[in-house]
């Protein structure tokens, strides 16, 4: 028998290990995860009269996701409304990725490019908001978009409009919150994939006669792209889901996903149809990172 | 010289700079503004009426802000010691130890909740949560302070995993060699030098809990608003200046706790 002693070390390690993490695996399953399973449960049952569930197996909530049953004559037809909010969540999610990195990339760059003792002080400058409590950025925000706002007030002054335009309560109020509030989730990731970066093959594509936008384009891009493929994954996947900006910023009116699901639990009675969009919007998140981890780990297969 | 060159600088992207010294205003601006606007003597968000702080003893005076703060800061504390102890515990169990059947799924677990949108995670908790406050007719903090633990339990392990895998194992070597049982090598060396990591990680999980909004709006019970699902119900009306001064304070107690937080888990050079 090989080394006996030594597998049952290893047993009791694993074992150890195992006892060690059991605490937090418990709370996790117990706050977390499990609740979860819950969800996917409720999402093929029937809507009870007032609220709740009915305790029968149906596939109603999943079929109204997309449809409309006329309640008169039956007749089956898309749920328009339905669409409008899910093309209205990934339109804004994606308009706030592109957003954050046309500021995002600029200001990684910068601050990467700083002697490295003013390094810390710039990223603390950037994790101080990206630490702030989400509901405090979005009401600071919302100050700033009002009629009477700063910046309504800064545009009138410079005389480039002479009434207050509404954004309070629009997409545009959405779109600029939620690039607002997720800017240091861009930045962050972008920064490490520079830091790292050096930057004497800048200077040898200088000596071989490339131009600042061929640098730009063949050294500096690729080296940043893994860096705005995870900045891209942490700024599109909780815009998807957001729920506090659309609410304080867009008004009742312009629900994304987040604010349709809480619609379904509360004024919408229809705890099965908030169930299935739930586990729809826990696929596409699902999906995202995934196709992230499949991308990073073949552009980086040793990291 | 007639025509000065400017230095040629490598590093230097045309615009770059502008841009980035743009988005440093886009993001401080609102803050800035919202804390000056805490200290406006008017009614109004919007209108300056001279320095003053009425709001803050306006918010100060008001109960329903003390109880919410009281609230709040049991719920945060409470969560932070829940999750930096089973934290702490998994952090010693999954760092420096050869690969192990099943860390990959302790990982996933541990983390799960910063994959799952938090509005998912906040229905599937009113669901759950719902039945059982029926079956057993307790409508507690328990509930508010079981999810937040679980949500934090993420935050609390990183900085702990960290500073535990930049530990020199040797030192734990030499208590074994002499004869230190295995608690007293834990107590005596391991802990302490693991503890700046522990402070670090119980500091986030408090900040994180304190700031939550979605779960606690979804999980809490009547009358147990927290300081976030206070402000935000205060969104719906007419926006006083109240809002500024709570924001304000929440704000200072955030960058105190972010600012002991980066002294703590600073490598020394």
């Amino acid at each position: 028998m090989p080394s006996s002693s030594e597998d049952l070390a290893e047993t009791a390690r694993v074992r150890r290990n195992w006892l060690l993490s059991t605490p937090a695996l418990v709370l996790l399953a117990l706050g977390a995860a499990g609740p979860l399973l819950i969800v996917a449960v409720y999402s093929f049952l029937e809507a009870g009269e007032y609220s709740g569930v009915e305790w029968r197996f149906s596939l109603d909530a999943w079929f109204q996701i997309l449809f409309h049953r006329d309640i008169f004559d039956d007749t089956i037809s898309l749920a328009d409304a339905h669409l409008t909010i899910f093309w209205r969540s990934v339109k804004l999610s994606l308009l706030t990725t592109i957003a954050t990195f046309i500021f995002g990339f600029p200001t990684a760059y910068f601050i990467a490019t700083r002697a490295p003792k003013q390094r810390a002080l710039w990223l603390f400058l950037i994790t101080i908001p990206f630490w702030t409590n989400l509901l405090i950025r979005t009401f600071a925000i919302m100050e700033v978009l009002r009629n009477q706002g700063i910046l309504n007030t800064l545009l009138m002054k410079i005389g480039l409009i002479t009434t207050p335009i509404q954004i309070l309560y629009t997409d545009t109020a959405v779109l600029i919150g939620m690039a607002y509030v997720y800017l240091p989730l861009m930045v962050l990731p972008m920064y490490a994939a520079i830091d790292r970066f050096d930057f004497r093959l800048v200077e040898a594509g200088y000596d071989l006669y490339a131009s600042r936008w061929q640098v730009l384009r063949r050294v500096i891009l690729p080296i940043v792209k893994p860096g705005a493929i995870a900045g891209s994954i942490l700024v599109f996947v909780p815009s998807l889901g957001a729920y506090v900006t659309p609410r304080v910023l867009g008004g009742g009116k312009n629900m994304m996903i987040g604010n349709f699901i809480d619609l379904q639990f509360g004024q919408g009675r229809n705890w099965p149809l908030g169930a299935a969009l739930s586990m729809v919007l826990l696929v596409i998140v699902g999906a995202a990172l995934l196709a992230y981890v499949r991308v990073s780990t073949k552009e980086n297969p040793h990291g | 010289m007639a025509n000065r060159i400017k230095p040629f600088s490598i590093t230097r992207l045309p615009g770059f700079t502008a841009i980035a010294m743009t988005a440093f205003a886009i993001l401080y601006v609102p803050i800035f503004t919202l804390v000056i606007y805490s200290f406006n003597g008017s009614q109004s968000v919007a209108i300056w009426g001279g320095f003053s702080l009425e709001w803050y003893a306006v918010a100060w005076q008001n109960t329903q802000v003390q109880e919410a703060t009281i609230r709040s800061l049991i719920i945060a504390a409470s969560a932070a010691v829940i999750a930096t102890t089973v934290a702490t515990m998994a952090a010693l169990g999954t760092t420096r130890t050869a690969q192990f059947k099943g860390q990959t799924l302790i990982y996933v677990m541990i983390n799960q909740p910063l994959m799952v949108p938090e509005i998912v995670t906040a229905v599937a908790l009113l669901i759950v949560f719902a039945v059982i406050k029926v079956a057993t007719g307790y409508t507690g903090l328990a509930y508010l302070i079981l999810a937040h633990s679980a949500f934090c339990v993420p935050f609390a392990y990183l900085p702990i995993r960290a500073r535990l895998e930049g530990m020199d194992l040797s030192l734990e070597v030499a208590a074994a060699d002499l004869y230190a049982n295995r608690w007293q090598t834990f107590r005596r060396v391991t802990l302490p030098l693991a503890l700046p990591g522990i402070i670090a990680g119980s500091m986030l999980a408090f900040v994180i809990s304190l700031d939550d909004v979605i779960i606690t709006e979804f999980v809490k019970s009547a009358g147990q608003d927290t300081l976030p699902t206070y402000m935000l119900g205060q969104l719906r009306r007419v926006v006083t200046p109240e809002v500024n001064a709570i924001s304000t304070a929440l704000l200072g107690l955030t960058i105190l706790l972010l600012t002991a937080f980066f002294l703590l888990t600073r490598t020394r050079d």
